[in-house]
């Protein structure tokens, strides 16, 4: 087979372009220079790695307290906003999997929806929401938010994983006896659970990643880790603890990705 | 329990929670925008003022520019992905999940992290503004060789610059070019994966059929594999047209005050002048102009679809009756 050299090249090119910013992002975390952000001094001479941004992140230093406090934000908040949308999302995906009615029309239409709405328009109609019930912004506004957005896309992945299950377990399930709470827990539950941890870990990369509807509805002084970065962006000098901490959630995210391909893939050969 | 309350219980987390806080909310903003606002950030009286304030010459430019450089975000990403899925699509399966995955895996750092690494990237003394001015005299150099009627045109077209290439004025950083760039860098991967789970499905010897007919390949590519993945292709743009369109951190972080879109004009609004009717106002200007024609189309299509299915169906339904004759 003529395989197309031009496509394969290009595909090169791409992964360079998409590689580049990462692999600076892990420089950056060694560089000596806060302020100037370079490796160079003002003579154009190499000045060597700094691992003092390490010591700095790992000491839990006082200038970089605050950026701490946000990233711990950020997973608390993420973690809530992925087990609260894993259960609704859940519900969700059953519904529009088993009925077929009006209500389940409009249903689809209110998951569906916040998919194809840019995050700019979900993030101020909630501020509006909040303004117009008085509610202060912070934590709980927060959570709603990333809840909000998260549940459509776990109900969109569970929906796809549910268009292969085979309807017939659970009506076995009916014939021999088993009532719908004991089907759910004993039959469904178990089979949906890679779909539902699928999308739970969607969410939860969504929720973590998120700075457009957060900006929105903060307020004052809570900051995840997201808007906390780009408002350290104008003026901080502390920038490579940053790059540090992306790092090591890089590092992290990668080994627990490696870990659960070869979880899964021993799973799949045993089967 | 009866089937009907059944299925009402477990619709009710979900319907309930997205009415709350996704549909009853989008119909404050547009009642919002009915609102005078107050001096302290509040929301006024009933009053047209706002709707009258929004009667401003920046706003059609703002609009437009944001919709053209949506476009122009599309147009590049799906430019490189198109052969990239292409690409993958033609590996081993082995090979396939493996890239697959590590085009993924730049996206599990955090977006503002990505985009403040571009911004140091594209620092002013840094070698990627070295690279793009060089290329500006490039540029130059070519089109200066040029007829002076063919220059004129490639001016008229904005492929050349009327004025010498000046260090001052084109640096890369707060540009139209650096939303541009760093937008597709972000977006690229949500036009590569519709379309390569689109191609994966194509069949191949489609294309091989097409040259053995005595098509050239890049005939075959865009008469054959092109329209066979047409529904990647548009979720592919779909994917990346409609975050563009909302973007504000990267104009924000990147594009300084040359490059100022309607999300950024909603977000000053909202949370730095705290006019917040204003705010809505813009943002019902976004919804009405591009996501309701939109979801109407996609509607639409669906809509479409179903009808051909029924008149298949009945085609067949026809044939068999015909057959039992």
């Amino acid at each position: 087979m003529r395989k197309s050299f031009l496509s394969f090249s290009l595909l090169g090119l791409v992964m360079l372009f998409l590689y580049v910013p990462i692999i600076l992002i892990f420089a950056y975390g060694f560089v000596p220079n806060g302020v100037s952000m370079s490796f160079f001094g003002p003579g154009g001479h190499f000045q060597g790695f700094s691992g003092r941004w390490y010591g700095l992140v790992f000491s839990g230093h006082h200038s970089v307290r605050a950026l701490l406090q946000s990233f711990w934000l950020s997973l608390r908040i993420a973690t809530l906003a992925t087990l609260v949308s894993c259960v609704i999302g859940t519900t969700s995906a059953l519904a529009l999997h088993r009925w077929r009615s009006r209500l389940q029309t409009v249903h689809y239409g209110l998951v569906y929806t916040p998919l194809i709405m840019p995050d700019i328009l979900i993030g101020i109609s909630l501020l509006m929401l909040f303004v117009a019930c008085g509610v202060d912004c912070g934590f709980w506004t927060i959570l709603i938010a990333h809840v909000t957005f998260c549940v459509s896309y776990v109900t969109m992945t569970l929906l796809a994983r549910l268009q292969d299950f085979d309807d017939r377990i659970i009506e076995a399930a009916y014939d021999l006896g088993a009532g719908p709470w004991y089907t759910f827990f004993k039959v469904e539950l178990p089979i949906l659970l890679p779909g539902i941890v699928a999308g739970g870990l969607l969410a939860f990369t969504l929720s973590i990643d998120d700075v457009v509807i957060t900006s929105f509805v903060n307020g004052a002084g809570t900051n995840t880790f997201p808007t906390y970065v780009s408002s350290m962006t104008k003026h901080s000098r502390n920038l490579p603890a940053v790059f540090v901490l992306s790092t090591l959630m890089l590092l992290f995210t990668g080994v627990l990705a490696g870990v659960s391909k070869l979880l899964t893939g021993k799973s799949t050969r045993q089967a | 329990m009866t089937k009907k309350f059944r299925e009402v219980v477990v619709t009710a987390p979900s319907f309930l929670w997205l009415m709350l806080f996704f549909a009853i909310p989008s119909i404050i903003v547009v009642a919002f925008t009915f609102h005078g606002h107050t001096p302290n950030g509040g929301v006024g009286e009933w009053s047209l003022s706002t709707w009258r304030e929004l009667v401003d010459p920046d706003y059609p430019v703002i609009v437009w520019k944001t919709i053209r450089i949506s476009f122009e975000i599309t147009f590049w990403c799906i430019l490189l992905a198109l052969p990239c899925a292409y690409a993958i699509a033609r590996m081993k399966t082995k090979w396939r999940a493996i890239v697959a995955g590590a085009i993924m895996l730049p996206f599990w750092t955090n977006f503002v992290v990505r985009v403040f690494a571009w911004k140091t990237m594209l620092h002013p003394d840094g070698w990627l503004q070295s690279c793009y001015f060089a290329f500006i005299q490039f540029r130059a150099w070519l089109f200066d060789g040029l007829p002076p009627f063919l220059r004129d045109f490639f001016i008229w077209v904005h492929l050349a610059s009327p004025t010498p290439p000046d260090p001052a004025s084109s640096t890369i950083l707060d540009s139209e070019t650096a939303v541009i760039l760093v937008s597709v860098y972000t977006l690229l991967p949500f036009a590569i994966m519709p379309l390569y789970s689109a191609a994966e499905k194509f069949d191949f010897s489609l294309m091989e059929a097409a040259r053995d007919l005595g098509a050239k390949s890049f005939y075959a590519f865009r008469k054959v594999f092109l329209p066979g993945i047409r529904q990647g292709l548009i979720s592919a743009i779909l994917m990346v047209f409609i975050p563009a369109i909302g973007s504000y951190v990267i104009p924000q972080m990147l594009g300084g005050t040359n490059c100022v879109l309607i999300g950024n004009k909603i977000f000053m609004r909202a949370i730095q002048n705290r006019n917040i009717p204003h705010a809505s106002a813009l943002a019902t200007l976004m919804a009405v102009s591009v996501f309701l024609p939109l979801l109407c189309a996609l509607w639409w299509r669906r809509h479409q679809a179903a009808r051909e299915r029924r008149q298949v169906e009945i085609r067949a339904a026809r044939l068999m009756l015909g057959g039992t004759k």
